[in-house]
């Protein structure tokens, strides 16, 4: 350690235990946000079962990536699990569309209250999901990342640069984020720019109104659960490359994702981005030690002993929960003006 | 064929009730007594839950999807209020201790009063983080002494040491503080939002009890919680049980010869106390289900449940005519929690030891709201009627997808991967087995096995 003042291995550090983990926690946190969002703007119910659903994309991809691996068709330098998903996709998009015409699609014909009937039935629909997934896979945590851990290690970093703190960037933070981009991106240009995406905010924003101009219901409702699919998915693979797979872990993700809508706008897409990648960095701020970063920046004479921890890492979904009593408190409608009071 | 049904439908509850009853007596002759009666005590304190559940959903429309961390904090009560307190331990921390919390308290109020007075948001800010320090501060100080003491033993606080029975009140009242405190942020706002904040607060009263290992021992478990009945070796060892169940026996044990007997005996003594001591919880929480159900039957038929049912049925006349519904949200929401509490507290004091991993805030907050439903919401009677079924088919499907897997296995080889693999997983279906059930419901009966009967005001 040296002991004068070092910005630069500061930011190096920063950089690397919270900026970039942050980064693609809260893309993963975004597109599952987004995937609630949708069922929320279309079929005006919070969907309880997102978590589970998460985990039951991530086991198609498991299974799929495995009988790949088996075959040995893998692609050079990343997991095989990207090769899986289109595969997964099909599966989960079919789930989900068996879901919604076992289940919801009664209550929609029979003008139910969406919007309490909607969060009973799924939460029905999560245990089943998280039934199956853990009878399939087992409830214990497993990895399912080959290929290359890093696109650039510690070790590649300090001799590129010389500096003394290194950064490492994972292939699954690399994945994360290209992939979330690319992923918002679609959704908006499908959004604004495809007749589909146009009838399907149209029936968002007023549904007597699209259906008397003759959008198809059905059709809309389809088209939700196919983004939703594609949406849950990606998530749900991304945060098990990251982080592992384990069936609670995922169906805890609901915590930090529900926060993320409720905090950007409920309804609102651009909200739940902006709200998960909040929710994101508060987790890894308020949980980070800055021991070593308060060493690089402060004199010899005022290093701190203590590990400079804000809060335990065990309440890292206590501050999800804690940031949406705030905004409960202070400002209900979430960052972008959401909903707040029930339509129907 | 008509007039069996005209019967069936007037005494609809006493012909379930009769089934269930005869199923639990199956369960006695042929498994065990003790298993029924097992069966019977979880399923009292379930229906005392769903009781507490069906004021909030089936009187109000409140959900609720939170019921574990209000029940895991009636059963913290119990461990408050009737263990010993470790003396040691209130030395060593307990001045500092209460000095963080004070100082806790103090920077959350300041912030909140500060807020109101409408000083400059930065300045609240400051002082808040500020306190936050400090608190955080002493507080992990005084975490540390308090669980350095004989920590393989007690290394918590411990309570007051005061008679068991206090602890069901406390229960009900820690939980409807907590409930108070949710209902003030969430009610009024969407409806979805509560249920969102009860799943929060519940998952994080779980994680503060697991990991504050000097508040209730956290994941170290607290063993050797008072009873409220005899214990079952003092039966055992009593004179007046031994001679009462020679007594019973007297025809059987007759024919025996002297040594026989004896051995025969003690055998008898030692099942019978068993199932005494089950009776004796059986007797205690029916008396609690029984004045509860009675209290929220008389509520229910009050002007103050008409109220309240008007509100759920058609808000906006409600509040047309002059109804203060947040106000009406908040109460229900208070006294259903109140009563899970409350519900929590007697099953901390069943089991006898407090486990904090017990409460799967995902499976049991789910099995009650199966019982409610299934029962029919809206009716206290149909929700100690779900506790029944729900309970029994919960702890029989076990033993039942194992039996099925047995069966299977007559065709499979013996020891082959596949068959191990599934009776290793077989009770996750468990939970693929009631998510049906729950949505079956839903879809086909909605009103469930006993409808609301005053549902038309």
């Amino acid at each position: 350690m040296s002991d004068s003042i070092d910005i630069i291995n500061a930011l190096a550090l920063m950089t690397n235990f919270v900026i970039l983990p942050a980064l693609s926690y809260g893309s993963q946190l975004a597109l599952g946000a987004l995937a609630v969002t949708l069922v929320y703007s279309i079929l005006r119910f919070s969907n309880f079962a997102q978590g589970d659903s998460m985990a039951f994309g991530t086991m198609l991809v498991i299974i799929i990536s495995g009988y790949m691996i088996s075959k040995g068709w893998t692609i050079t330098g990343f997991p095989t699990a990207i090769l899986a998903i289109p595969l997964a996709l099909i599966g989960m998009s079919i789930y989900l569309l068996a879901m919604d015409r076992l289940v919801y699609r009664h209550y929609r014909k029979i003008k139910a209250k969406q919007n309490i009937v909607g969060i009973t039935a799924s939460i029905g629909v999560m245990f089943v999901t998280g039934g199956i997934v853990r009878f399939i896979l087992g409830a214990s945590a497993q990895r399912f990342g080959d290929g290359e851990r890093f696109i650039f290690s510690v070790r590649e970093f300090k001799a590129f640069t010389g500096l003394q703190q290194g950064i490492a960037f994972k292939t699954s933070q690399f994945l994360t984020i290209t992939l979330a981009i690319l992923l918002v991106a679609f959704l908006f240009y499908f959004l604004q720019k495809t007749k589909t995406g146009k009838a399907m905010r149209a029936y968002s924003d007023n549904t007597e109104l699209a259906l008397l101009s003759g959008i198809d219901p059905d059709k809309v409702v389809q088209i939700t659960w196919l983004l939703v699919a594609l949406f849950t998915t990606i998530a749900g693979t991304l945060y098990g490359l990251d982080k592992g797979f384990a069936p609670q872990q995922y169906h805890l993700l609901l915590l930090p994702i529900f926060a993320s809508v409720i905090v950007g706008g409920i309804g609102s897409p651009i909200g739940a981005i902006a709200g998960a990648f909040l929710v994101a960095f508060s987790e890894i701020l308020l949980t980070y030690a800055y021991k070593k970063f308060l060493i690089y920046l402060l004199p010899l004479s005022m290093h701190p002993s203590s590990l400079v921890q804000l809060i335990g890492t065990e309440y890292k979904y206590a501050i999800s929960f804690v940031i949406l009593v705030i905004v409960l408190l202070i400002r209900p409608t979430g960052i972008f003006k959401g909903k707040v009071i029930d339509g129907e | 064929m008509n007039n069996m049904n005209t019967f069936f439908q007037a005494n609809k509850a006493v012909v379930y009730f009769t089934i269930m009853a005869l199923v639990l007596l199956f369960v006695g002759l042929n498994q065990s007594w003790a298993l029924a009666l097992g069966i019977i005590n979880m399923s009292l304190i379930s229906a005392i839950m769903a009781l507490g559940v069906n004021i909030q959903w089936g009187y109000a429309g409140l959900m609720n999807v939170g019921i574990m961390g209000f029940a895991a904090l009636g059963g913290v009560s119990v461990v408050l209020i009737a263990q010993q307190p470790v003396t040691e331990a209130v030395d060593a921390g307990g001045i500092k201790m209460l000095i963080a919390l004070i100082m806790g308290a103090a920077t959350v109020t300041s912030g909140i009063l500060l807020n109101r007075k409408g000083v400059n948001k930065l300045l609240i800010a400051a002082i808040v983080v500020t306190g936050y320090l400090f608190t955080r501060y002493y507080f992990s100080e005084a975490a540390d002494l308090i669980e350095k003491v004989d920590p393989a033993i007690t290394g918590y606080l411990g309570g007051f040491g005061l008679p068991i029975a206090f602890s069901w009140i406390v229960g009900g009242v820690i939980a409807a503080g907590a409930a108070w405190w949710v209902g003030k942020i969430t009610l009024g706002l969407r409806t979805d939002y509560l249920a969102i904040a009860t799943l929060g607060i519940s998952e994080i009263i779980l994680y503060v009890i697991k990991n504050e290992d000097w508040f209730v021992r956290g994941l170290k478990n607290v063993y050797g919680l008072p009873r409220p009945v005899p214990y079952e070796v003092d039966m055992q060892q009593s004179e007046w049980f031994q001679n009462a169940i020679a007594w019973f026996h007297k025809s059987e044990l007759q024919l025996l010869s002297q040594s026989e007997q004896i051995e025969k005996l003690t055998d008898y003594v030692r099942e019978a106390a068993v199932v005494f001591v089950k009776l004796c919880y059986s007797g205690l929480f029916i008396a609690i289900l029984v004045s509860l159900i009675v209290l929220s039957n008389l509520a229910l038929n009050s002007p103050w449940g008409r109220k309240v049912r008007a509100i759920r049925d058609n808000e906006v006349a409600a509040s047309a005519m002059g109804k203060d519904i947040k106000r009406q949200h908040l109460q229900i929401f208070v006294l259903g929690s109140a009563i899970v509490g409350v519900a929590g507290a007697l099953l901390v004091t069943y089991d006898g030891i407090f486990i904090p991993t017990a409460y799967l805030p995902l499976r049991f907050t789910f099995l009650i709201w199966v019982m409610v439903i299934l029962g029919g919401s809206g009716n206290n009677m149909g929700s100690v009627l779900g506790a029944f079924i729900i309970w029994f088919i919960w702890i029989q499907s076990g033993p039942m997808g194992l039996w099925f897997v047995e069966m299977l296995s007559n065709n499979m080889t013996e020891g082959s991967s596949s068959l191990e693999f599934i009776e290793d997983r077989v009770h996750y279906l468990r939970l693929v087995f009631m998510g049906t059930i729950l949505l079956l419901i839903m879809r086909f009966s909605p009103s469930g096995l006993l409808p609301e009967k005053n549902k038309q005001l």
